[in-house]
């Protein structure tokens, strides 16, 4: 294992690896454009649809049943499904096959938060919105998404690191990505150019995550005051 | 005078339900006047409010908001042209004080600075300290952040103020301070305001009139505190109302709106009362020092009056030979 640890410093410190098509940061850049390219398209479909329902109070059950099925759903199977169909179709390899894969993937987490974020405004809340003259519209988009943006960064942030760790099964499909490290080191039986995939893949996700993290605490300032009951008053 | 608020045999069922929640209720509220619904819990009181401003549709009857039927005005205009103030405040937590009190005339589409000086002028009326306007509602108290539904209810003028249990949610002692500031505010700025509560004492404490309903929206009674006291309409009313209905008679009636008598040939050794001081106190002051009457003084301390327990008997209606019928 240690001889595997020092090929693996070896491999990463050859600017070899750091140049071309091949190189890390290129397949870096394009395993982030796969990743995004499906996150945007899932997001679009999972937030408004999540937060709708969440805004109408219904469909609880209904939910809950989509987003099960959903994560019971294996990327790998969408894959295998969907590649030969690319292929006939015209969408070529890597890329676009994986895409619906990764959609499948992230659209439960950030429907169930959108959901479940927009229906648990306190009622109060809410009833005080419409009592003053808010429009439907104006309730969801001013008081119950702002509110509820939390949880929906949480669903947003948990898709993100899914389809970032699972986009590397478009190497299967002949996608240029982070995953092609670990998919030739596997076959190529070379230990340190699987490593130099799975840690690459681990950075960027981790980078994400904290990234998330500071735009959370950008986002919503106001999650920070009730953590300082000290400036509370008494009357 | 055609008034403020006027409710012509409203009626609600609501889908599913055996019974009314609302049954046949008439009320005339005039402009600038408090009115109270109390009752029970199941009495349909917070029905009627969310009828006016229609967060419920009536299933029967009118609503008339200044001679016009509430149905004939476009909902969200009828919302931001009356004040909303509920249990729990509702404030938005994601919005600091001062945009929680921005919300309606944003929603009107006034420029920033218009919106600017109306939040700093509400803040005042409101008795709010002008450092908590850049704060969110999670680092203020119960009391503080009632005060910012009160303001926020308030900020666009509206004649018409609807208070939803307002302040059922905060400590008694942060009520009564509460209380005093809305009759203080309502002082001011006279709005016409329909006045939720579980709470007799409250109501008698702020409203001018008081409507008493019974389980189903039934009205038991519709008279002033005074009154409400005096004639209990029915056994459900006298029951609701509680016990020393005289003594709170008394705290209704401040000694100077009515007769008192002379002077007191000695006045030395005497308590004094003053004129803006209710009956209860004078009461109360024979009570403590065994005395026979109480000096009644003005403002600059200088005897007007006096007041013995004849008079203040009479001052409720009670003359003491109807005492053992009263």
């Amino acid at each position: 294992m240690s001889g595997a640890l020092a090929q693996f410093g070896q491999y990463v410190t050859d600017h070899h690896h750091w140049d071309g098509p091949r190189g890390i940061p290129h397949r870096t850049v394009e395993h982030l454009r796969l990743s995004v390219t499906a996150m945007v398209a899932a997001a679009a479909v999972a937030l408004p649809l999540g937060a709708w329902l969440g805004h109408v109070r219904r469909g609880g059950v209904v939910v809950q049943w989509l987003v099960n099925i959903g994560r019971a759903v294996p990327s790998l199977a969408i894959l295998a499904i969907l590649f030969p169909l690319s292929l006939r179709y015209g969408f070529g390899l890597g890329f676009w096959p994986t895409v619906p894969a990764l959609v499948v993937l992230a659209i439960p987490p950030m429907f169930a938060n959108a959901y479940a974020g927009v229906r648990g405004v306190d009622p109060a809340t809410v009833e005080a919105a419409r009592g003053m003259g808010l429009r439907p519209a104006q309730v969801l988009s001013r008081v119950e998404v702002p509110t509820a943006l939390p949880l929906i960064l949480t669903g947003v942030r948990v898709a993100t690191l899914q389809v970032i760790a699972t986009a590397t099964l478009s190497a299967y499909v002949g996608f240029n990505g982070l995953g092609s490290f670990i998919n030739e080191g596997f076959r190529q039986q070379d230990d340190a150019k699987l490593l130099t995939g799975a840690v690459a893949v681990a950075t960027v996700a981790l980078t994400v995550d904290a990234l998330f993290v500071l735009l959370v605490r950008r986002a919503t300032p106001w999650r920070m005051a009730s953590a300082r009951p000290s400036r509370k008053g008494t009357t | 005078m055609v008034p403020a608020l006027r409710l012509v045999a409203v009626s609600k069922r609501f889908p599913g339900a055996r019974t009314d929640a609302v049954a046949d209720l008439s009320l005339d509220m005039p402009e600038g006047t408090v009115t109270a619904l109390v009752g029970p819990s199941g009495c349909g009181k917070t029905t009627t409010l969310r009828m006016i401003n229609r967060l419920v549709e009536p299933t029967s009857g009118s609503i008339d908001l200044f001679g016009t039927d509430i149905r004939q005005l476009d909902v969200h205009e009828l919302r931001r042209r009356t004040g909303y103030v509920i249990q729990q405040a509702g404030l938005f937590p994601h919005r600091t004080v001062a945009a929680n009190i921005a919300t309606v005339p944003q929603l009107l589409g006034w420029d920033k600075q218009r919106v600017r000086e109306r939040v700093d002028q509400l803040v005042g009326l409101v008795g709010l300290d002008p450092e908590l306007l850049g704060r969110y509602p999670a680092e203020l108290s119960g009391g503080q952040q009632q005060r910012v539904g009160v303001a926020r209810a308030l900020a666009a003028d509206p004649p018409l103020l609807l208070m939803d249990e307002p302040y059922s949610a905060v400590d008694p002692i942060v009520r009564a301070h509460l209380q005093d500031e809305l009759l203080d505010l309502q002082r001011r700025v006279r709005k016409t305001i329909v006045l939720v509560t579980h709470d007799i004492d409250e109501a008698l404490k702020l409203a001018d009139q008081i409507a008493v309903l019974n389980i189903g929206g039934v009205l038991e009674q519709f008279a002033t505190p005074d009154e409400l006291l005096r004639a209990p309409a029915s056994p459900f009313v006298e029951q609701f109302l509680g016990r020393e209905r005289a003594l709170r008679r008394l705290a209704l009636q401040p000694v100077g709106t009515g007769p008192i008598g002379p002077v007191p040939e000695v006045v030395e050794g005497l308590p004094t009362v003053t004129t803006g001081a209710p009956l209860r106190e004078a009461l109360d002051a024979i009570v403590a020092w065994g005395v026979e009457q109480v000096v009644v003084v003005g403002d600059d301390g200088s005897p007007v009056g006096g007041l013995d327990l004849l008079t203040i008997t009479e001052r409720i209606g009670n003359a003491p030979s109807r005492r053992d019928t009263a």
